[in-house]
């Protein structure tokens, strides 16, 4: 497996060889910040565009066909618009805290987006208590969420606001559940630490049944962490019209757009990461032909396409569902995710203490 | 019967009844007769004897019917007792005939304006009411937060009350007119405790054209016209009961292959209809795969119907006397080919939507219409066979061919939104058992009777109620010999359903409120005319 | 308990036959019609009412006779005709003939009523159904065309 710690290595050693070394580190947390920025733009037009296409599948459609060939440049054109679109702001809010919401919401997600590791030597944030660090950045955006509906002034982004804060803070504990699960088999919160323990199987084979149920687990409520799927009661557009985001217009509005999106593809490449092995290419044991095949894809396609993937079968079931009632939301975390969680955390234990898992 | 009452025979005839004597005959009439079914209530001007209303009644039990009017001479004060406390549905309903023929009914709790601005000036259905009282408005409109009530004090004058709507402290927020699950222009405000709605108090009119105030200075022919655009998902129904209407009022009887095609387009319309409602209904629950699923099926009917009557949504079909057009010649082999595509779809309905989990969890228990105050209100249709009510005009008041048909009129027993929501999905297998029994066997014959250039109905007045998309809807004329009508009434299908909205999602969630709306299937310009 | 347990496998198992029948769509036929592609095979249904027309034979001559029952069984005065009364050449007998047949198709409500009350068949639906124009003045339309 290719390692990009070398080439990272390199330019450190060619930038400390004509400067300062607090100058070069300066000088490379902006450039990784820039190219952080980019990744986190192409992956949501990738994604806006992915969701367009993906649900106009499902839904004997087309979707865009109309700009570019087969619609790809339909993003572009609508962040163009939405670019230019007057950004209003409703009277009698809280402008400070109205126009801060967005970028609270934005921060989180780009945080949360630098924990991810993306390929052998391509983690940016990645110190022992990785796993920790994200699940404390994601739910920044709870925030933004929060203050975005109470300082709208508008009664229907309070009730969304509402709606997402028990909503959201609810389902963190069972996407830490299932996450402390995987903890357990590996011992480690550190991403990189855990995607290597996986060179020898995804911890969805090595963990089995406690593995898959803590992968559904996780599925299923980092479906609702980000507001999506039959869980999007804190923007239920036949609802609340647009929940928070109601007063937000231009590139407000954007921000929240984007993040939304990115944000399903964070929670996907964490589930790619931390079940399906991360950047570590399938191998199936005694086929060394294969496994040697699989070694010469990149560990970046490699995630890519575990974290799409996973990406793919969150949209396929928000297509499907309709969308739970706020009491049913709250039932289904308390009365069901929680309990499972919570006795799987106890099987993983009992499997890893009595040495079941490959 | 009431001995001051008189019987009066033109048309369909109706008891006339003094406006002293009237509360008490109706109170009998209600308890003791068991006439519990208030069909329609007209407001009527009859010129030198007042104003008044028109009250259609059925007897849900025995199938008996009455027609009464009373009138008060008065007409600047005119004065009419209220009925609302025995039969729900007459609350908007009263509402409407104050608002347009300014009827103060007496003991009504809420004599508000229901389709009209509240600073409109006059009333427009009244024979004498001057068109210029009303210029275009571009104020914005205010909210009325006081309801005027008209009391009887003992001595026997009367006294204006006004009771606040809201507390001061309530959470109102507005559901409309401008939202995506009222499926029009139709405005709630909602009292909120948290999620829990409290109080919700009803706002229509946003799009009402007055049509039946057009009717009037329009010949027979050119009112079907309208009709189409009421409930714009049962166009054939609406003008097959006014069709039927004016036909009965000139004895006229159509031929059997007249009334097949009339029967066929009918259940059409209905299988467009009600696909429409489960698309809708899962749109506005979230589901938006079944949105498609259920346009793109609706679509075949849509072709079907295209291809015979040139219209989509509007298509203008029946005439008096008879259909626009003779059925298309692929008609017939076209209307096969759905049915077989049909059936198996109804399966994947019921795997993506009706047997999901979710949909079970929020429809089942929730906005609960008791048998009782379906029929009160007058909630007829797929709502009121939800609650076990068997409304269905097509078995209680059988017109064109439905009594030579077999098929079953479904009905459930608990009245939830998952009842409401069945309701329609069975129905279109019946539909489509219709559709299956008459398609082959269309008699030959001519498909438009000879009419005359111009239509004059003789003096009287009629109601003739057709089995809508939604409900029960009728039309009454009442004719004065000319070749207009002196007024013409469509029995909406969707007020009373909106009516009882305020009753059966008392208690309930937001997101309960948008289920309940979307399966009581109201269409808001049927509801404002 | 058991409830519980038989109330989540049976709500797995419909979740699952949902998205069942969700996958089987992804790969069905798209219904999309790419329409302003696809004008050249698209077909309307001959009854279709776009809009009133006036056919006229090859000679450039219509069969209206200007008699004005279109005009008046018309609900809301989409049609408006000009006549003048001319001397026959052949019978001498003063004859109506038309001048201008204007149509507001902003303001037809297709009824087919004028269609119904013409006596010689002059006026018909065609199929034509791309109405888009800037300003509605330019949906008043003449129908027939002006005799030199």
């Amino acid at each position: 497996m290719f390692d990009f710690g070398i080439i990272t290595g390199w330019i450190h050693t060619q930038l400390t060889s004509v400067m300062s070394d607090q100058l070069a580190i300066f000088l490379e947390c902006v450039i990784v910040g820039v190219l952080l920025l980019l990744v986190y733009v192409i992956v949501a037009i990738i994604m806006i565009y992915m969701e367009r296409k993906v649900c106009a599948a499902f839904q004997c459609r087309l979707g865009p066909t109309r700009v570019g060939p087969w619609g790809s440049l339909q993003v572009f054109c609508d962040v163009f618009k939405m670019l230019t679109k007057e950004i209003i702001t409703v009277r009698h809010s809280d402008k400070f805290l109205y126009n801060l919401a967005p970028f609270i919401v934005i921060l989180a997600s780009v945080m949360a987006f630098a924990c991810i590791p993306m390929s052998r030597g391509l983690e940016i944030l990645d110190f022992n208590v990785g796993v920790f660090f994200f699940m404390a950045a994601s739910s920044i955006g709870i925030v933004g969420i929060l203050l975005a509906g109470w300082s709208s002034n508008s009664k229907f982004s309070l009730i969304g606001a509402m709606r997402s804060g028990a909503q959201m803070i609810s389902y963190e504990l069972s996407v830490g559940l299932s996450i402390l699960t995987i903890v357990v088999l590996t011992d480690t919160m550190q991403f990189s630490e855990i995607v290597m323990r996986q060179a020898d199987g995804w911890f969805i084979f090595k963990g089995h049944i406690p593995a898959v149920i803590s992968f559904i687990i996780y599925l299923i409520a980092a479906n609702a962490e980000v507001n999506r799927g039959p869980f999007d009661l804190p923007e239920a557009e036949s609802e609340l019209t647009a929940g928070y985001h109601t007063e937000y217009s231009g590139m407000h509005f954007g921000l929240f757009y984007v993040a939304e999106f990115v944000n399903l593809f964070i929670v996907s490449s964490i589930a790619a990461t931390i079940f399906l092995g991360g950047w570590m290419p399938l191998h199936i044991p005694g086929l060394d032909g294969f496994n040697a095949a699989m070694d010469w894809i990149p560990g970046f396609v490699w995630y890519f396409a575990k974290a799409f993937f996973v990406v793919w079968l969150l949209m396929w079931i928000k297509w499907t569902f309709p969308r739970l009632r706020i009491d049913q939301i709250l039932t289904l975390e308390w009365k069901y995710l929680v309990p499972i969680g919570l006795a799987n955390l106890l099987l993983m234990v009992i499997v890893v203490v009595f040495k079941l898992h490959f | 019967m009431e001995p001051s009452a008189v019987w009066s025979d033109a048309g369909d005839g109706m008891f006339r009844v003094p406006v002293s004597s009237f509360r008490t005959l109706a109170e009998k009439l209600r308890n003791e007769e068991g006439f519990d079914f208030l069909r329609s209530l007209t407001g009527m001007d009859w010129g030198e004897e007042g104003l008044g209303c028109v009250y259609h009644l059925e007897n849900t039990v025995t199938g008996e019917n009455v027609v009464l009017s009373t009138a008060d001479a008065d007409r600047d004060n005119a004065r009419v007792p209220s009925v609302h406390d025995l039969w729900k549905g007459a609350n908007f309903n009263e509402r409407e005939a104050y608002d347009f023929f300014g009827i103060r009914f007496v003991g009504h709790p809420d004599l508000r304006r229901l389709f009209l601005r509240d600073d409109w000036k006059g009333h427009p259905f009244r024979k004498d009411y001057d068109m210029s009282l009303n210029p275009l408005n571009m104020e914005n409109e205010g909210n009325e937060d006081e309801a005027p009530s008209y009391e009887m004090t003992p001595d026997g004058g009367y006294i204006l009350r006004r009771h606040p709507l809201f507390e001061d402290q309530e959470y109102v927020i507005n559901i409309g007119p401008q939202h995506p699950a009222t499926h029009g222009v139709l405005r709630f405000r909602v009292s909120l405790e948290g999620e829990t709605i409290k109080k919700i108090d009803v706002h229509s009119g946003y799009i009402h054209r007055g049509i039946e105030k057009l009717c009037e200075s329009l010949t027979y022919p050119q009112t079907l016209a309208l009709t189409d655009r009421l409930d714009y998902l049962g166009a054939m129904q609406n003008r097959h009961a006014l069709c039927a209407c004016i036909e009965k009022a000139m004895g006229l009887e159509v031929s059997d292959r007249i009334k097949c095609i009339r029967t066929i387009m009918d259940e059409l319309q209905r299988i467009d209809s009600h696909l429409l409602f489960i698309a809708c209904l899962s749109q506005d629950m979230g589901a938006l795969e079944v949105f498609f699923l259920g346009f793109r099926d609706r679509e075949k009917v849509l072709d079907i119907l295209e291809q015979t009557t040139g219209g989509r949504l509007i298509q203008t079909y029946n005439t008096i006397g008879g259909v626009q057009a003779d059925i298309h010649p692929d008609f017939v082999k076209k209307t096969k080919e759905f049915i077989r595509y049909m059936r198996p779809k109804m399966r994947e309905y019921q795997e993506i939507f009706t047997d999901n989990v979710i949909v079970r969890k929020r429809l089942t228990g929730t906005g609960i219409l008791s048998r009782e105050d379906a029929i009160s209100f007058g909630a007829t249709g797929g709502s009121g066979r939800a609650s076990g009510w068997a409304c269905d005009v097509r078995k209680r008041h059988p017109y064109a061919m439905y009594d030579k048909v077999d098929f079953e009129e479904i009905t459930f027993t608990s009245g939830d939104c998952f009842d409401r929501y069945m309701v329609r999905v069975k129905e279109i297998e019946q539909s489509l058992n219709i559709i299956e029994q008459l398609i082959d066997n269309i008699p030959e014959g001519e498909w438009q009777m000879k009419v005359k250039p111009v239509i004059k109905l003789p003096e009287g007045s009629w109601y003739t109620a057709v089995e809508g998309s939604r409900g029960e809807f009728g039309v009454f004329i009442e004719s004065r010999g000319d070749k207009f009508p002196y007024r013409v009434k469509f029995r909406s299908t969707g007020l009373p359903l909106v009516s009882c909205i305020d009753t059966i999602s008392r208690n309930a969630k937001i997101a309960d409120l948008i289920a309940i709306g979307g399966t009581l299937d109201y269409v808001v310009p049927d509801i404002d005319r | 308990m058991r409830d519980y347990i038989k109330g989540l496998f049976s709500g797995i198992w419909s979740l699952l036959t949902g998205m069942k029948v969700t996958f089987r769509e992804y790969f069905t036929p798209k219904i999309t019609e790419q329409y302003p592609e696809n004008r050249a095979t698209l077909k309307m249904n001959e009854r279709f009412c776009g809009e009133l027309v006036m056919p006229h034979d090859e000679n450039g001559s219509n069969r209206c006779i200007a008699c004005g029952l279109c005009q008046m069984a018309c609900p809301n005065g989409t049609i408006r005709i000009t006549s003048e009364t001319v001397t026959d050449p052949g019978t001498g007998k003063p004859k109506k003939r038309l001048v201008k047949y204007e149509y507001d198709l902003g303001s037809c409500m297709f009824c087919h009523l004028c269609v119904n009350a013409c006596p010689h068949h002059a006026i018909e639906f065609s199929t034509d159904f791309e109405h888009a124009v800037f300003t509605r003045g330019k949906l008043v339309k003449t129908l027939n065309k002006q005799q030199s």
